[in-house]
């Protein structure tokens, strides 16, 4: 060990810690290498534009993971409404999306076919609600998609945390605001196209979305996005600040009686995560070509929760590979296919869902990455 | 030694600055009432500045409960703390900390999940803030200090060691030596002393008398043997009330603390 002089030898160059830096180093780099290739497997006809496509939106989820693990993995707050984050963001994108399609009298198409008349309103009489004007403009719809969230989280966390309502409390009321929020966007009167949502994108920013080169454009769009919000996580998580959130989650007292008001950096992280996942959906409309009041649905929360401790929550690798997996699961066992005399049905899909996250609870509390950080911690012993 | 006795003004000491300069920390008519029962009820209560004192009592006397009316952690029902000249009674906890008056708390707080560097480094002085903690960088000044301060309560090889690996005297001394990283101008250690070892026990005893001499401190504890290691003016807390104070030899013939200690 260094001498006490110095004292650089502690903490920054431990063995753990280059050993864990390195894992990092080698997971971010293998999962650049392996998405940077498939648009090129794509243009040679290896695989299809859409399996690109779908794996584009599992990497806008991935985003949300994210969000989800710093406020989860390592804060300690179970959220479960981020995805009314998610929603905002892609209804921000999906609102932009219908400016530019068929126009009926000046309304969007999706607008127009659910416009909810008041009395003595005729058709011709329609007026475009100020909050859809908004959204005329790509660069207002990009700055809104990730403030408007991230403002709202802000706002639910100041009220939360600085009240103190905390552990299965605070659950219950992001869960209770997602499923309000999701019947505000059901109602046709509320003008955002009711239970339909938004659908029929034609282009963007004057991109043709069914162009195959324009697929590929929006999944290299997201996988830099992925990377450089992963990045900004793992900067978040080597500060002092992601030391705090973990204090934050050991003994909240502790950290009080430290001199740190924990209710701040609560709100901090959790405007943080509701801003990914603002960024994720808008990375996801477009690609998804849909965005329906059905993703503030309480299963979606769940769902999120369970990419994030599949993964392994409070491993930023975690959230990524959990979200990506369970994904990728979702779409081969929710298709039709049979072995032998055996027909998967992809009703089955929820029980394998179920076994797999009490499998998780009970067996693997460190999720996918703890088993592989074992694997690979014991390699390196036998070295 | 030569001991002040206390001679408390009649007025109000909301009116009495005297007191402000006087006293580094007092309590003035401070009762806290929990469902009808008075875990505390003290009229005068002062610690000197750079004083050692002592607060000894049976269970459940409100030694801990006086701790967390001092540090906001419960709010009295009636009267006021005034600490450094100010009145504190219904300043929030962070603020409290960060106006000086640090605590140990009866069982070891410490972060599990950080190292025992880290757990240190969040208790350094300086901006709490959000901002800062993002940009927060250890000088070496800094690091020197923890180094010292671990390599003094024998942690320094388990720098790197999360905290939950740490035994129960590890975690005291964590404990205590971050309290003491944040240089706060009074401590409140409660129960220093619980669950140590002899030699455990009597190297805290140094840590806090070393401490003496530029700080003011309140140590809360049962162990008469450390309390006369100490050799400290001592408050006898019982039910609540302040029911004797003054150095341990005299206060252990005191025929109430006897009767309460003995019981009846």
């Amino acid at each position: 060990m260094t001498n006490v002089e110095t004292g650089s030898g502690y903490y920054l160059g431990s063995l753990a810690g280059s050993s864990a830096k390195q894992l990092n180093k080698g997971f971010l780099g293998s999962i650049v290498a392996l998405a940077s290739l498939l648009p090129m497997l794509a243009y040679a006809g290896i695989i299809s534009v859409e399996t690109v496509n779908m794996i584009g939106r599992y990497m806008a989820l991935a985003i949300v993971a994210l969000g989800l693990d710093l406020i989860w993995g390592y804060t300690g707050i179970l959220s479960l409404c981020q995805a009314l984050f998610f929603s905002i963001g892609g209804y921000a994108m999906g609102i932009y999306l219908a400016h530019q399609g068929t126009l009926h009298n000046g309304i969007p198409e999706a607008l127009y076919v659910v416009y909810p008349y008041k009395v003595g309103e005729t058709r011709g009489m329609e007026v475009l609600p100020w909050f859809w004007a908004i959204f005329k403009s790509f660069n207002l719809t990009l700055i809104l998609g990730i403030l408007l969230p991230g403002l709202l989280a802000g706002f639910i966390g100041f009220l939360g945390f600085k009240s103190r309502v905390k552990g299965v409390y605070f659950s219950i009321l992001t869960q209770a605001l997602t499923v309000a929020a999701m019947m505000f966007f059901s109602k046709n009167e509320m003008k955002l196209c009711g239970t339909n949502g938004l659908t029929h994108f034609k282009t963007i920013a004057g991109f043709d979305l069914s162009d195959p080169n324009v697929k590929i454009a929006l999944y290299v769009v997201t996988l830099i996005c992925l990377i450089v919000a992963y990045l900004l996580c793992l900067a978040i998580t080597r500060s002092r600040f992601g030391r705090v959130l973990l204090a934050v989650r050991d003994s909240e007292t502790a950290l009080r009686f430290a001199g740190y008001e924990p209710f701040a950096f609560k709100t901090a992280i959790f405007a943080f995560a509701g801003m990914l996942a603002g960024l994720a959906g808008l990375l996801y409309t477009p690609q998804a070509n849909i965005i329906t009041p059905s993703y503030m649905e309480a299963r979606w929360s769940i769902l999120m929760v369970i990419w994030v401790a599949v993964g392994g929550r409070g491993t930023l690798c975690g959230a990524v590979v959990g979200a990506l997996l369970i994904n990728l699961l979702y779409s081969v066992l929710t298709s039709q296919w049979s072995i032998g005399s055996f027909d998967w049905k992809p009703e089955y899909w929820p029980i394998v869902l179920g076994l797999l996250f009490i499998v998780v609870v009970l067996a693997l509390p460190n999720g996918v990455i703890g088993v592989w950080r074992k694997m690979v911690g014991k390699v390196t012993e036998l070295d | 030694m030569d001991w002040i006795t206390p001679d408390y003004p009649n007025e109000h000491p909301a009116q009495n600055s005297l007191w402000d300069k006087k006293y580094l920390l007092f309590l003035t008519g401070v009762t806290a009432v929990f469902d009808g029962f008075k875990a505390l009820d003290i009229d005068y209560f002062g610690i000197f500045h750079n004083e050692l004192r002592v607060i000894i009592g049976p269970n459940g006397a409100g030694k801990s409960t006086m701790c967390d009316v001092i540090t906001g952690k419960t709010r009295p029902t009636t009267g006021t703390v005034h600490y450094n000249g100010e009145d504190i009674t219904k300043k929030p906890e962070a603020e409290i900390v960060r106006s000086g008056i640090g605590r140990k708390f009866q069982t070891p707080t410490v972060y599990d999940s950080l190292t025992v560097y880290q757990n240190m480094e969040l208790s350094l002085p300086g901006p709490k803030g959000v901002w800062s903690a993002l940009t927060a960088r250890e000088t070496k000044v800094e690091r020197d200090r923890i180094m010292t301060l671990l390599e003094r309560v024998r942690l320094l090889d388990a720098a790197d060691t999360e905290a939950r690996y740490l035994s129960h005297g590890q975690r005291q001394w964590l404990a205590i030596s971050s309290l003491i990283l944040s240089q706060p101008r009074l401590l409140l250690v409660d129960e220093p002393a619980a669950g140590l070892t002899d030699s455990e026990t009597e190297l805290t005893g140094e840590l806090l008398l070393e401490l003496k001499k530029d700080h003011t401190l309140i140590v809360i504890e049962h162990d008469m043997d450390f309390v006369r290691q100490l050799d400290s003016r001592v408050t006898v807390l019982c039910e609540g009330k302040s029911m004797a104070e003054g150095p341990l030899e005299e206060v252990k013939v005191n025929p109430d603390v006897i009767e309460a200690y003995l019981g009846r």
